[in-house]
């Protein structure tokens, strides 16, 4: 019988190791989840719009059951298509990309193989519910995106999006007047749950669309190659 | 052997992307041949005396410490649907990742080097076992029960039939699991006198075609 537990570590077995297996460090990864149509494929477009001309970037979607968020992207031409991988979730979202993420860490590897190097990978999960999040093996930080439509109530409900989420985004904040929410409450209640951590309200349809989120996303990378 | 290093490697959250996967149940609903726990256990009897079978006994030569490329060419030969071989080797690779990080040898190490794009994840699915200090048989339980279980819980997903009619079918089919893997064991075990031909090589056409057919759906809730 063979047991060896000697640690060998010089592949790319273990998702959070910052280093690829030929020792170059590897892109920073960011998920971006929330509930179904919040605005997460709309964020990541317009991501990528804003940071293409100075950093190399692709995406991995999660859809739920079909590739409608990677065929989006596509259609909208936001990155070249060798640059868009789609992720099959067996239904569940939340499973790829927390608790069995080896199919994500494949697709993130992949991508830096054949289209690298990459600074920057952007990991969108289907829409799921207010307690999926995504695995700190998979990702270096996420996003929740939250939209005004769903409900003023979401900050206040909590769960561990809205709570531990490095960046909340409360999306659609043009559409508040028309569904009634109180931003002021939102953000009252966003910050009782968050404590320091920082919150975004964005509408994609204004002028500064996702400047904020743009900047966040700069900051992080910052870091990450500092 | 470790019967809790079994239960860690057989349970069904061990984190290597099978949750994606309905194991052929996804066409089979589809065409109207599982519509309830009845036809859900014909198909699995069906699978495990076929391709389970394959898997189990090609795990427990990998167990056993037969050359995985030898035992990687046996699998291809065993597998005649394109996207059925590619999702064998993409499941073997997701495994890889997993048995790595858990059960760390020099011996995965090697493999994974060998096979970058990953070997038959049955292959894998022995030498994880063999890096958990697991024997033979104890790999050709985990690929005899997965082949049934990973259907039984897609069509859980698939029909919203009762998890406890689904499991029910799997506690029925257990003293079949059961000699199936003696089986399996048994000619694993005659593999370095015979070579790769003592392996088993059944087959059930319906799954390879409805694989192929399945892997060009546009919308599709598992992988395979
Ligand atoms: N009014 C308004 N609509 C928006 C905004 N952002 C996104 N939308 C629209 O909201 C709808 C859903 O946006 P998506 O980006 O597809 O949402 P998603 O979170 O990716 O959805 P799933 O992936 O299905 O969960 C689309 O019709 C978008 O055009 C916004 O700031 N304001
Ligand atoms: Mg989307």
């Amino acid at each position: 019988m063979h047991v060896d537990h000697s640690p060998s570590h010089d592949g790319p077995a273990v998702g959070a190791d910052a280093r690829r297996a030929d020792g170059s460090r590897r892109a920073l990864r960011i998920g971006l989840g929330g509930p179904v149509g919040s605005g997460k494929t709309a964020t990541v477009a317009a991501l990528c719009r804003a940071l293409r001309q100075e950093l190399s970037l692709a995406v991995v979607t999660n859809d739920i059951y079909t590739r409608e968020d990677a065929d989006f992207l596509l259609r909208e031409a936001v990155l070249p298509p060798e640059r868009i991988t789609a992720v099959e979730t067996g239904a569940c979202p939340h499973t790829a990309i927390r608790d069995d993420i080896s199919a994500n860490l494949e697709a993130v590897e992949d991508l830096e193989d054949e289209v690298g190097p990459l600074d920057l990978v952007l990991v969108e999960s289907g829409g799921d519910n207010l307690t999926a999040t995504f695995s700190k093996g998979l990702v270096d930080a996420q996003i929740f995106v939250i939209d005004v439509a769903g409900g003023d109530d979401i900050p206040r409900k909590g769960g561990p999006g809205v709570t531990t989420a490095d960046l909340l985004v409360v999306n659609k904040t043009d559409l508040a007047p028309y569904v009634g929410s109180d931003l002021g409450r939102m953000a009252a209640d966003a910050k009782a749950q968050r404590a320091e951590l920082p919150v975004v309200f964005q509408s994609l349809r204004s002028e500064a669309g996702v400047t904020d989120v743009a900047a966040w996303v700069r900051a992080r990378l910052a870091e990450w190659t500092a | 052997m470790s019967g809790a290093a079994l239960l860690v490697l057989a349970d069904g959250r061990f984190p290597a992307g099978g949750h994606a996967h309905s194991g052929g149940a996804e066409a089979a609903v589809k065409a109207g041949r599982i519509t309830g726990a009845a036809s859900l256990e014909d198909f699995c009897r069906g699978r495990l005396h076929t391709s389970g079978r394959v898997a189990a006994a090609l795990a427990a030569a990998a167990a056993l410490g037969v050359d995985p490329s030898l035992l990687d060419e046996a699998a291809d030969a065993r597998t005649p649907s394109p996207a059925l071989r590619a999702v064998a080797r993409r499941l073997g690779r997701q495994l890889m990742r997993a048995a790595r990080a858990t059960w760390p040898a020099d011996e995965l190490d090697a493999v994974a080097g060998q096979f970058p794009k990953g070997a038959h994840q049955p292959v894998v699915l022995g030498l994880a076992a063999r890096s958990a200090g697991l024997g033979a048989a104890d790999a050709a339980y985990c690929a005899a029960y997965e082949s049934v279980s990973g259907p039984a819980t897609a069509t859980v997903r698939l029909l919203s039939l009762d998890p406890f009619e689904a499991t029910a079918v799997l506690a029925r089919l257990a003293p079949e699991v059961d000699r199936v893997v003696d089986l399996a064991a048994e000619a694993a075990g005659r593999v370095a006198e015979e070579g790769v031909d003592a392996l088993p090589a059944g087959s059930a056409p319906v799954l390879e075609i409805s694989a192929e057919a399945h892997a060009g759906w546009p919308v599709r809730l598992f992988a395979s």
